[in-house]
């Protein structure tokens, strides 16, 4: 062309600096935290690391004495129960709540407030108004026996056997009210031509939830099992308010271990272990939601 | 004269998707340009490139004679009105027409003076301390070609701008726009799928698709001589009628023979050589088919009345002919029962034959 | 007259087929309020609603009761006598340690942690968000991908290698430690939260501005933030209550000092010294639990639109 040489030729490196720039802060974090810090945890369980981390490599030592733990075991075995029931428990109950909500009921904002107010309080204080109610003395337990039913036993917090049960309990009490209105989101995001479809062919309710509605909604139920698979995993201050890990260590769970042997028992390479043992976890859930989420489109 | 937008070679793909492939175009200075074309054709995407909000792969854009491929939105002389309005919510119309003036640091006076004149030719001056919302769409639409208009540019973009209005002020609004041009006379760019929009406002019309400028030309060359099957089918409501056969020869004369029937092709400007034998197809417009009034002369042909639409001013008749359906304009007055049996001629200097293989002009 | 008998006829056709309908059903269909349907529904929603208010309600009276009554009676009969005495003292002198004034101390601290840590997250994750939505740039989806799987990824994983990053640059153990840590782990859902947002403003309101001439940060504060007020309010909402809430950055992260208020609660509470005073406990954790309360009744939609935008923070 005859020499309309552009004022400045800018360099790809350049184009939106500003916005590279801001972008600084973000992209540091993704990196330099969640990527490198992961990496590094991962690097670091293979080290015998007791007060600060040292890079001598011990090869899989420090998972050899994780799992040789009963503690660990312990804490494995109970995320499990925890994790299963809640997981149960949390869907169904939440389902529930959400189609009686989306009957078209009165005062449905009064019920909403009331099922999602414990959402806001922390696990801190979930955790010791719940370890207050099961109180063996004054709690449940103590009501139920005054009322004439000496035998009656109910002390989930001081049984070692059901301890895990108690701590459900309150879990439940907290997360359930999210997992509602996810669902309701979910059912008020159903087309309403369905339902009148349904009703002019005469199908009862019950079917139509159970054969067209829920099916519809399996990308709410598949999101909502990450986000609650994913909080479970961390579940953390919930067990320290409610039951510090007891009795005895009857109610550890894994972040408690990992925090215990980090930061008081001064043997970083367990913690890290323990650490990584978690992050494998949470993959385990994640990796396959995510592939079936996002994998199969970008070939579309 | 200079052309005011030169298009040349121009490329845009994301990933593996050619939006726009190796496109040229020049725009001449003051012209009215149609970008017209069905979603997803590369339209917007070109006119986005013109504005500099996309990058091109390839190829560069000349505007008044400057390569700008690589210049800022702002530095490209342009303005541009979006099918949304894309007025700022929580500025009122007065903010929104000096944001970019306050932006480039233009002084008072000379923004209040720009202002003025804008008002003045949109006549939106009781609009002025209003905010968006309290705008109706014709009203918004206005202050948004304000904003282009205080800008003091040489090029003005159109994005689909009448689109989101009912059709009545899209009637109006389209003749406020023609006449902007006229007393303007700058370069306008337009993008819209609606070819009434082409055909009433353009110079000329680029009619695009898959990223292609199928034909470039005014709006009654587009409408009587397309270049090819697209170009046809695309343009005209009703749509073109189409008739695929053959070529043929009967006494010395070339004809177009489908299911066993022969139009005379007499008077059809062929632009190469009507070889018989060759599968064509013929495109004739509902309006050059004629049910009365006769060209002295004309080539007869019996067809049924199959369903008749009136449409007010004029009548839609759909007709059965040797296993075709046609449909016909006719005037408003005269009415056709359904099974009515009656005579055709078509007016073949008007009509257009296609090559049924590379859908191209014959 | 033939006529008039068939119009006769017609007539009194006419009035039979009236009759039927004014004897037949008509207008709206009745409906009884106490319907089976109705009583298992609302039956259903009523005991629910008791077991979530339950607890709210056992923290009431408990900490308006004495602790000869606690003692006495059970956990959900109502105060006979209510004393404000239990609050008094949880507020200004119950002890952690050494220290006896009460949880006001972590109050303080807790709201000396929120604000910073509130501005300073918002800020650079919209910023981000902003970034993100609109101004792309080679790279950019590929580190959002890592944010946004960085919420997944248990907290305890990264603990250690941000203790050591804060150490490196000399504020573990300080409120800029804490608020850099709430601006990191803060980050992957509220950059979600606003790229989504942003990118569901009209594009062309950014392209009209890029002609008008506008940068970075003019688009981002002239255009942009006059637009987003909503979604400031629901990422306020969600941070202040998940940044009050926290317990393990506050553990990690803070020296006994400067505890927040969880972690005082909690010491308080589980302290193993001392007579058990659950009177003065229960009036603890209702103050602690105040804030995210009040902060939930007074913006009742937002919040429920911040924790399904929120959720994926788990």
């Amino acid at each position: 062309m005859t020499g309309h040489a552009p004022a400045k030729r800018p360099n790809q490196l350049f184009r939106n600096l500003t916005a590279k720039i801001a972008s600084i802060p973000m992209i540091l974090i993704a990196l330099g935290i969640f990527l490198g810090g992961s990496l590094w945890t991962v690097v670091y369980s293979f080290t015998n690391s007791k007060l600060l981390p040292r890079a001598s490599f011990v090869g899989f030592d420090q998972f050899e004495r994780l799992w040789s733990s009963s503690r660990w075991i312990i804490s494995i075995q109970n995320l499990a129960i925890y994790g299963i029931l809640s997981l149960i428990f949390s869907m169904v109950i939440g389902f529930l709540l959400a189609a009686l909500m989306d009957q078209k009921i009165r005062f449905e904002n009064t019920f909403r407030t009331i099922f999602l107010y414990p959402f806001a309080l922390s696990f801190i204080v979930t955790g010791l108004v719940w370890q207050w109610i099961l109180n063996p003395e004054f709690g449940i337990q103590g009501i139920v026996r005054s009322l004439g039913w000496e035998s009656f036993s109910f002390d989930p917090l001081y049984n070692a056997d059901i301890v895990i049960y108690g701590i459900l309990i309150a879990g439940l009490w907290q997360g359930t009210g999210l997992v509602m209105c996810l669902m309701l989101a979910g059912l008020r995001g159903i087309d309403e031509d369905i339902w009148k479809a349904a009703r002019v062919d005469g199908i009862p309710m019950w079917r139509t939830y159970l054969f067209i509605v829920i099916p519809m909604m399996r990308p709410v139920f598949i999101t909502t099992l990450v986000i609650i698979a994913s909080g479970i995993v961390k579940v953390y201050d919930l067990v320290v308010a409610q039951t510090s890990g007891g009795p005895g260590n009857a109610s550890e769970v894994p972040a408690k271990y990992v925090y215990d042997y980090m930061f008081q028992a001064q043997n970083l390479g367990q913690g890290f272990a323990a650490s990584t043992m978690m992050l494998l976890t949470v993959a385990i859930i994640i990796i396959p939601w995510a592939y079936l989420e996002f994998g199969g489109k970008k070939r579309g | 004269m200079t052309n005011s937008v030169s298009i040349r070679d121009l490329s845009l793909s994301f990933g593996a998707v050619k939006v726009l492939q190796d496109l040229n175009l020049e725009i001449r200075d003051g012209e009215f340009l149609v970008l017209l074309g069905s979603s997803g054709c590369g339209k917007s995407t070109l006119l986005n490139c013109i504005a500099g909000l996309l990058e091109p792969t390839d190829g560069q854009i000349f505007i008044k004679g400057r390569n700008v491929t690589w210049e800022e939105p702002k530095d490209r002389g342009i303005g541009m009105v979006f099918q949304s309005y894309a007025l700022y919510p929580q500025m009122t119309v007065e903010k929104n027409l000096s944001f970019g003036l306050r932006v480039a640091g233009v002084p008072k006076e000379d923004i209040q003076r720009r202002i003025a004149r804008a008002a003045d030719i949109l006549q939106i001056q009781p609009l002025l301390n209003r905010k968006p919302a309290e705008l109706s769409g014709g009203q918004r639409q206005r202050v948004a070609i304000g904003r282009a208009l205080v800008r003091d540019v040489d090029v003005f973009l159109f994005d689909e701008p009448l689109s989101n209005l009912d059709a009545k002020l899209r009637s109006e609004l389209r003749v406020e726009i023609k006449r902007l041009h006229h007393s303007l006379k700058n370069t306008m760019i337009y993008v819209t799928h609606d070819q009434i929009e082409a055909l009433t406002l353009a110079d000329r019309i680029a009619i695009m698709k898959s990223g292609v400028i199928q034909q470039l030309d005014d709006p009654v060359t587009i409408y009587n001589r397309p270049v090819n099957l697209f170009v046809a089918g695309f343009i005209g409501s009703p749509s073109m009628n189409f008739l695929h056969g053959e070529l043929a020869e009967e006494g010395g004369r070339a004809v177009f023979r489908t299911h066993g029937v022969s139009f005379s092709l007499t008077g059809y400007e062929a632009t190469e050589p009507l070889a018989p034998g060759r599968k064509v197809v013929l495109g004739v417009r509902p309006e050059h088919i004629h049910v009365d009034n006769h060209e002295p002369g004309a080539e007869m042909h019996d067809a049924v009345v199959d369903i008749e639409e009136p449409m007010g001013a004029d009548n839609l008749l759909w007709l059965k002919h040797a296993g075709h359906t046609m449909s016909v304009r006719t005037g408003g007055a005269k009415r056709f029962a359904p099974g009515t049996k009656l005579q055709m001629s078509f007016d073949m200097s008007v009509a257009s034959l296609f090559d049924a293989e590379t859908e191209e002009r014959v | 007259m033939a006529n008039i008998s068939t119009l006769n006829t017609t007539a009194a056709g006419f009035d039979a087929v009236s009759d039927q309908v004014a004897s037949g059903p008509r207008g709206r269909k009745p409906r009884r309020t106490l319907s089976p349907r109705n009583i298992m529904l609302y039956g259903t929603l009523f005991v629910f609603a008791l077991y979530y208010l339950l607890p709210l309600y056992v923290m009431v009276v408990t900490s308006l009761k004495g602790m000869p009554e606690v003692r006495m009676g059970n956990i959900f009969s109502p105060p006979m006598e209510i004393t404000f005495e239990p609050w008094v003292k949880a507020w200004a002198e119950a002890c952690t340690g050494l220290n006896c004034d009460g949880l006001s101390r972590g109050f303080w601290n807790s709201v000396r942690i929120l604000v910073p840590s509130v501005v300073v997250s918002i800020a650079v994750a919209s910023v981000s968000g902003y970034a993100l939505a609109n101004w792309r740039f080679k790279g950019s989806e590929f580190y959002f991908s890592i944010l946004i799987i960085g919420a997944f990824i248990p907290y305890q994983v990264m603990l250690y290698p941000v203790v050591i990053a804060l150490r490196e640059i000399g504020v573990y153990g300080t409120l800029t430690g804490l608020v850099i840590v709430h601006t990191i782990f803060g980050m992957p859902i509220l950059t979600l939260l606003f790229r989504n947002y942003f990118a569901s403003l009209p594009v062309e309101l950014f392209k009209a501005a890029r002609i008008d001439g506008a940068g970075f940060w003019q688009i981002y504060f002239r255009i942009m933030l006059p637009m987003s007020l909503p979604i400031f309010v629901v990422a306020m909402i969600l941070q202040v209550t998940g940044i009050w809430n926290d317990f393990l950055f506050g553990v990690v992260f803070t020296r006994p000092d400067v505890y927040p208020m969880t972690v005082q609660l909690n010491n308080i509470v589980n302290s193993v010294q001392g007579v058990k005073e659950y009177n003065v406990n229960m009036a603890a954790t209702l103050l602690t639990g105040a804030v995210p309360l009040i902060v939930y009744f007074l913006s009742g939609r937002l919040f429920v639109r911040g924790i399904a935008a929120g959720a994926v923070k788990g």
